[in-house]
This record gives structure tokens, C-alpha cells and sequence, in this order.
């Protein structure tokens, strides 16, 4: 069971807030691990987002791959496009 | 020797103020904008009445015949406080920069048809009149209205309406190679020249509303969204398809700013409305008596831009503005 997991790791940092905030939204089965300066996101098998949760949230047009900017890191395999963002393992 | 360095993690006692903890919940850590306007504005202790309104206090929910139950249950979906407002204007004012720069320097309105550049100076110069009472309606709201989400986003707004009045003065100046005849018979159309009276007359009476919330529905739904539309869009194209294609460019702003103007409206009349049906009754009763006026005020300078045709498009705009609001859950 276990080697379905699939983590993603932010700062946590205002910048940061939008896409963790999407990433608790989006995927309510996913646990969030909040460590010393960063948010340790698990979840089972997928965990996902979309550009326009994370626009909403926060109130400009964001471009996904400006998570770049505050992950720390992530495991599972990549599955993106311009208005979503995903990580799986099978 | 072996050196170990351990972790050690100090929790926070907590994560955000009381007064935002107690409106998001006290786990999460406030966003910027919640901390800029959540509960800024003064409630209680008000030791005197202002000398220029003595029956009510300096802050009073009464200045509007709008009843909310939280006057911070809207929020601005752009989430504009002070610095993300000033980051995201500074980046828009800098590419209108380049594009009147750009213009300038190639001399980009040298081509322009000699009709066309008349009736440039018919329709759009005058509307820096247009957007300076636009400004003294929003300070107005600012000054008088409730919430700290609204006040400051109509504050915003004014400051908005500022630049884009600039904006206008700049193409009257590059039109007429900085002498300011197109500015000063601008002036003289506003003020004197028939097609303008019927909509000066309906800003001028907007300034004197009592209610801080009409002024706020006539002025940022019926006037900006009949005449953005009519104008930016409808008017601008059509000068684009004659050869004009270099007023999308100075214009840019003003396109922009109504669409995001159209947003955060949106969001204010649905939380409105759904408040309560006095509230949607109130709303819909205010947009139906301005809608009328302000769509009449409106014809002689849809002809002045469109000939002919000048009633349909402004049908048109009446007709998509109408069908926004309905989706608001206004019916009018």
C-alpha cells in the first residue's frame, strides 16, 4: 500500500498558500503535514490541481508552473498541462 | 568528534489575529488580504457625531438603505489591498508606457485618416470628463460607505479612474502634437454641446445621491457597463477595422481594468442580492430607473460613434449588460 504513495512538499510561504490551499481543496483524502518551515502534502495514488482553483484563490492569473518557485519536492509521476497539475502512482 | 546538529521545532502560539481567527478559524494562516481589510474599520466607541452628518455615527451602516447582515461577506475575487493593487497597476502602467512610447517615437498616428482622427476627438476625448466624475463617486463611496472590502477597493477604483482620464489627456495631446485644442474643445463638447448634457446631467445628479450603494450600482454597473462596452470595445474596434488599429494599443488599460471592473461587480451583486429579496428588489429597482435614464443619455454619443447604427449597438450593450445582472440574481 505504501508504494502508492505520492507527496508533495512546499515552502510554506505566502507565496507558497494558493497551491497547497488548492492542493487541501482539491484532493480531500490528502494529508497535510505542516514542518518546520514547510507543508508535507500525502496522498494515496493521485493528488492533483487545477489552474482555475488555484486562480481563485488567489485572485490573479496564475500560471501552474510557478509551484516551482516554493516546492521543496515531490514524488510520483508527472501529469501536466496549462490548466492542471498531477502526480500519480499506480 | 562528531558533531549533531538536531531539529528543533518552535510552534507558533498561534497563526493570525483574533479578529481574522474568528472569521477563518485560528489552524490556518491569513492571507495578506484578509490581514489588509478583514475588520479594519471602526465599530463601537464613537464619541462624537461627525459635524457633517450629525444623526448618524462617523461609521453607520444607516447611510444605506442596503441591509447586510456582514458587511464583509463579499471579498474581492483580484484580492487587491495596497500592495498587490500598486504591483499589479505598476506592471500595467508600465506596458501602456512603452505603447505610447511606441507610438510616439514611430509616429504611429501619422497614417491616421483625417475623418477618423475627428471623430476620435468627438467621442473618447471627452470621456476624461466622464472618468473624473467616476473618480468623485468612488472617493464618494469611500468616504461614506461600510466594510472595509468595499471602501477600499472603491478607493481603488478612483485612483483607477485618475490614470485612465490621464491616459485620455495623453492621446488628445498626441493627437495634436502636444497643443491642447482637442483638450480644451473636449471641455467645451462636455459642458456644452447637446449629445454630452444628457450623460453629464446623470453623473452630476449621481454626485448628490444620498445613498452611498446607488451611487455605487449607478455609477460602477449602469454607467461603467453600458459605456465600457460601447466604447472600448464596440467603438475602439470599429476605429481599428478604419485604421486605426494604434487606439487598441492606447487603450489597452481601459480594456483590461473593465473586465476585472466587471468581475469584482459581479461578485458584489450576487453576495448582495442573495442576502435578502429586499436587497435584490432594492438593487433591481435602482438599475432599472438608471438603466432607463443613462441608456436615453447614452444614444446621441453611441450616433456620434457608430452613425446610423448607433441605437443597435447600444441595444446590444444594454441586452449583454442585462443578461450579467440576471445572473447575478437581478431581475430587472
Amino acid at each position: 500500500m505504501s508504494e502508492h504513495k505520492v507527496f508533495m512538499i512546499f515552502q510554506n510561504t505566502a507565496d507558497a498558500q494558493p497551491f497547497i490551499s488548492a492542493f487541501e481543496q482539491e484532493n480531500p483524502r490528502a494529508t497535510l503535514d505542516y514542518q518546520p518551515g514547510m507543508v508535507r502534502i500525502e496522498g494515496l495514488g493521485e493528488l492533483g490541481i487545477t489552474q482555475a482553483v488555484v486562480s481563485e484563490l488567489a485572485g490573479r492569473d496564475v500560471n501552474l508552473q510557478e509551484l516551482h518557485l516554493t516546492l521543496i519536492s515531490l514524488s510520483g509521476n508527472i501529469d501536466e498541462d496549462d490548466d492542471y497539475f498531477r502526480i500519480t502512482r499506480h | 568528534m562528531s558533531l549533531n546538529i538536531a531539529a528543533k521545532e518552535i510552534k507558533p502560539l498561534r497563526l493570525n489575529y483574533g479578529h481574522i481567527a474568528r472569521r477563518i478559524g485560528d489552524n490556518k494562516p491569513a492571507t495578506r488580504y484578509q490581514e489588509a481589510v478583514y475588520d479594519v474599520q471602526p465599530t463601537t466607541n464613537f464619541h462624537y457625531p461627525p459635524s457633517w452628518d450629525p444623526s448618524r455615527k462617523l461609521y453607520d451602516t444607516a447611510r444605506t438603505a442596503i441591509v447586510m447582515q456582514d458587511w464583509y461577506s463579499f471579498t474581492d475575487p483580484r484580492q487587491f489591498y495596497y500592495t498587490s493593487y500598486v504591483a499589479a497597476r505598476a506592471k500595467q502602467q508600465e506596458i501602456m508606457e512603452s505603447n505610447f512610447e511606441l507610438v510616439e517615437k514611430r509616429d504611429l498616428l501619422q497614417s491616421l485618416p483625417a475623418e477618423l482622427a475627428a471623430q476620435i476627438r468627438q467621442v473618447l476625448i471627452p470621456l476624461r470628463h466622464y472618468e473624473y466624475g467616476a473618480n468623485m463617486n468612488n472617493q464618494d463611496i469611500c468616504h461614506r460607505g461600510y466594510g472595509t472590502t468595499i471602501t477600499s477597493l472603491a478607493s481603488f477604483n478612483g485612483f483607477d479612474r485618475i490614470g485612465m482620464a490621464q491616459y485620455i489627456s495623453r492621446i488628445a495631446l498626441l493627437l495634436d502634437g502636444n497643443e491642447e485644442t482637442s483638450l480644451q474643445a473636449a471641455k467645451e463638447a462636455w459642458l456644452n454641446n447637446p449629445a454630452w448634457q444628457g450623460l453629464r446631467q446623470a453623473m452630476e445628479d449621481s454626485f448628490v445621491l444620498d445613498d452611498w450603494f446607488e451611487i455605487l450600482v449607478v455609477q460602477d454597473i449602469v454607467m461603467d457597463g453600458l459605456l465600457y462596452p460601447l466604447i472600448y470595445e464596440a467603438f475602439i474596434s470599429q476605429v481599428a477595422a478604419q485604421g486605426g488599429s494604434t487606439f487598441l494599443m492606447l487603450t489597452q488599460f481601459m480594456n483590461e481594468w473593465s473586465e476585472e471592473n466587471t468581475r469584482w461587480t459581479n461578485q458584489l451583486l450576487k453576495v448582495t442580492a442573495s442576502e435578502s429579496p429586499a436587497n435584490a428588489q432594492l438593487l433591481a429597482e435602482w438599475v432599472r430607473v438608471w438603466l432607463a435614464r443613462i441608456d436615453l443619455a447614452l444614444l446621441p454619443i453611441a450616433h456620434l460613434a457608430f452613425g446610423a447604427k448607433g441605437a443597435e449597438q447600444l441595444a446590444t450593450v444594454k441586452a449583454e449588460l442585462l443578461a450579467r445582472l440576471a445572473k447575478q440574481g437581478l431581475k430587472v
